[in-house]
C-alpha cells in the first residue's frame, strides 16, 4: 500500500516535470517572472546564508581548533580541516538543507495556495501550461542563482573562522591563513557547486509537486508544504550521499 | 451552442453524473440547478473539459471536446471563458493585470490595442477606478466582476459561472446576474450558470435544466417552472417560504 502509493508519487511527479519542461509560451513573460523568482527564492535568502555561514564557520574553527590539541598536529591544520569542510559539505549541502526549509516551503504554499483557489484550473482553461508557467521559472531561478548563495557562504564560512582567529587567538592568525591555503583543490569548489544546482533541482520540483497537488483546503497547503521540506530534505541528503561517491573517486 | 449528450461521470464506485443530456443555447443565459451534492460543478467541469466524462459527446458548435487532441482543446480555449465558484482571481496581480494577462499570453495584439481593451473590459463591469487595486483588497463583489472582465477580455463564446452570486448580498447578486445575462445577449455568447439561487433562477433564467441526484429531472424556461408538476422540482423550489407565497398567488392570478 505504502509502495504503491509511492509509485503513483512518483509517476505523478514524472507527469508534472514532463509538461514543466516544455519551452515556455511566451518567453518575455518568462525572463520577468524568472527575474522575480531569482529575487523572490534567491536575494531575498542571502541574509540567511550569510549569518548562518558566517556563525557555523566561527564554530567549526573553535571546536576542531579545541578538540585536536595535539602537539604531533601543526596548527596549521585547523584552517585546512575547517576550509574543507565549509567547500566541500556545509556550503553545499547543509545550506540546501536550510534553503529547503526557506525555499522549499515558500514554493509549496504559493503553488499550493493557487491549487486550492482555483487558480491552477483559471489558468489551464485559459490554455495556459500551467505547470511550466508556474514551475520552469521557479526551477530555473533557484537553480541559476544557488552556486551565488553556495559561494557566498564558502566565503562567510572562512571569514568567519578568520574572526575567531583574529580576536580569540585560538589558533594564531597566520596558521590558519596558511591552513586554508594549503592543499588547494578548485575541483573542489567545483564539485560543490554542481551537488548544489542538483540541489536547487530538487528543492524546486519536489516542492512545486506536493504544492501542485494539494487538494481541499488551507490544512492541506499546510500539510503540502511540511511534506515537500521533509521530502526535499530526505533526497538532498540521499543524492549528496551519492554523488559524494560519484564525484570524489 | 453546447450540446452535452449521455453525458456519465463516475468517480470510483460513485455515479455522479447518469445520462445527462442537455442543449446550451447561445445568446442565452443557460441555467444548471439543483440541490448541493447533485452533481453540478462536476457537470460544469465535464462541460469546459476538466473532467473527462466517463461516455458520452460534448459537442461545441458540432466539435467534440472529449475527442480533440491537446492542441486543439487549447484553441477551443481560448474562445471560453469561465467564472469560478471563489473568482480564482491570479492573487500575485492586481485588477488590471488579472484582466491583461490572457490578453499578453494569447491575442497577439500590440500593447496599447492590449491596455485599452483590459480598460474597456474594466469599464464594461464598471471598475475602471479599481484597476491598481490587489485582489486581496476588494471585496467579494468586486472580485466577481473582475473575474468577469477577465472572462470576457478575449472576447470568448462560451462563458461558464459557478455559482457566480454565491456569498453575495441579494442586491449585488442581482447586479452580477444582469451583467452577466446583458453580456450573453451584447455578444451572443453561451453561457451555462450553476445556481441554486431562486432569484437568480427567476431573474435569468432564459433556459434551465434542473439537476437531480445526476440526473436531469426537468428542462424549461422561468415561465415554465412554476407550473411544473415535477414533485423533486417543486420541493427545491418551493423550498422557500417566499416562492410558496408566490406560487399562491399565482394560482389565484394575482399576478399577471
Ligand atoms: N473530484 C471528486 N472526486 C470524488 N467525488 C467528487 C469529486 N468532485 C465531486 N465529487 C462528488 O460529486 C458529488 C457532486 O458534487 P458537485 O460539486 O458537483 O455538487 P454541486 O451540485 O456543485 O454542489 P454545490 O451546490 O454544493 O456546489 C458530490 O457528492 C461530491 O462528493
Ligand atoms: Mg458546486
Amino acid at each position: 500500500m505504502v509502495l504503491a502509493n509511492f509509485f503513483e508519487d512518483v509517476g505523478k511527479y514524472v507527469l508534472m516535470m514532463r509538461k514543466v519542461m516544455t519551452f515556455p509560451q511566451r518567453w518575455k513573460m518568462f525572463f520577468r517572472q524568472y527575474m522575480d523568482e531569482v529575487q523572490k527564492l534567491g536575494l531575498d535568502s542571502i541574509w540567511i546564508v550569510i549569518i548562518i555561514s558566517f556563525f557555523i564557520g566561527a564554530v567549526i574553527v573553535v571546536q576542531i581548533a579545541l578538540n585536536m590539541n595535539n602537539a604531533f598536529l601543526p596548527r596549521y591544520t585547523v584552517g585546512f580541516v575547517s576550509r574543507e569542510i565549509v567547500v566541500l559539505e556545509f556550503s553545499s549541502s547543509i545550506m540546501s538543507l536550510i534553503l529547503a526549509g526557506k525555499v522549499g516551503s515558500n514554493i509549496a504554499s504559493e503553488i499550493g495556495t493557487m491549487r486550492v483557489t482555483e487558480q491552477i484550473d483559471a489558468l489551464e482553461l485559459m490554455g495556459v501550461n500551467s505547470a511550466n508557467y508556474l514551475v520552469l521559472p521557479k526551477l530555473v531561478g533557484l537553480m541559476t542563482f544557488i552556486p551565488v548563495l553556495v559561494v557566498l557562504s564558502m566565503v562567510l564560512g572562512i571569514f568567519g573562522g578568520y574572526f575567531v582567529c583574529h580576536f580569540t587567538h585560538i589558533v594564531a592568525v597566520a596558521d590558519f591563513e596558511y591552513g586554508i591555503q594549503s592543499f588547494f583543490k578548485p575541483f573542489y569548489v567545483w564539485y560543490s557547486i554542481s551537488k548544489s544546482i542538483c540541489f536547487g533541482g530538487i528543492i524546486a520540483s519536489v516542492s512545486a509537486f506536493f504544492g501542485y497537488y494539494a487538494e481541499g483546503g488551507s490544512l492541506e497547503v499546510g500539510k503540502a508544504s511540511t511534506n515537500a521540506v521533509v521530502m526535499s530534505s530526505i533526497l538532498i541528503l540521499i543524492s549528496d550521499l551519492v554523488l559524494t561517491n560519484l564525484m570524489m573517486q | 451552442m453546447i450540446e452535452a449528450k449521455h453525458i456519465i461521470k463516475s468517480f470510483g464506485e460513485r455515479t455522479i453524473l447518469d445520462d445527462i443530456n442537455a442543449v446550451f443555447e447561445a445568446g442565452k443565459t443557460n441555467l444548471i440547478i439543483g440541490r448541493s451534492g447533485s452533481g453540478k460543478t462536476v457537470l460544469l467541469k465535464n462541460l469546459v473539459g476538466l473532467y473527462r466524462p466517463d461516455s458520452g459527446e460534448i459537442l461545441y458548435n458540432g466539435r467534440d471536446i472529449t475527442k480533440m487532441r491537446i492542441g486543439e482543446v487549447k484553441v477551443l480555449r481560448q474562445e471560453v471563458g469561465m467564472l469560478f465558484q471563489g473568482s480564482a482571481l491570479f492573487d500575485s496581480m492586481t485588477v488590471f493585470e488579472n484582466v491583461f494577462f490572457p490578453l499578453q499570453m494569447f491575442s497577439g495584439m500590440s500593447r496599447k490595442e492590449m491596455v485599452k481593451r483590459t480598460e474597456f473590459c474594466l469599464e464594461r463591469v464598471q471598475l475602471k477606478d479599481a484597476g491598481h487595486r490587489y485582489p486581496s483588497e476588494i471585496s467579494g463583489g468586486m472580485m466577481k466582476r473582475a473575474a468577469i472582465a477577465r472572462a470576457i477580455s478575449l472576447n470568448p463564446k462560451y462563458l461558464f459561472c459557478d455559482e457566480p452570486n454565491s456569498g453575495l448580498d441579494p442586491q449585488t447578486s442581482i447586479v452580477i446576474d444582469e451583467l452577466i445575462h446583458d453580456i450573453t445577449v451584447e455578444y451572443d455568447m453561451t453561457t451555462v450558470i450553476n445556481t441554486h439561487d431562486m432569484n437568480s433562477v427567476m431573474n435569468i433564467g432564459d433556459k434551465i435544466i434542473f439537476i437531480s441526484q445526476g440526473k436531469k429531472g426537468w428542462e424549461g424556461n422561468k415561465n415554465e417552472l412554476m407550473k411544473s408538476e415535477n414533485q423533486e422540482l417543486n420541493d427545491f423550489i418551493f423550498a422557500s417560504d417566499l416562492f410558496k407565497k408566490v406560487k399562491k398567488a399565482e394560482n389565484l392570478n394575482l399576478l399577471k
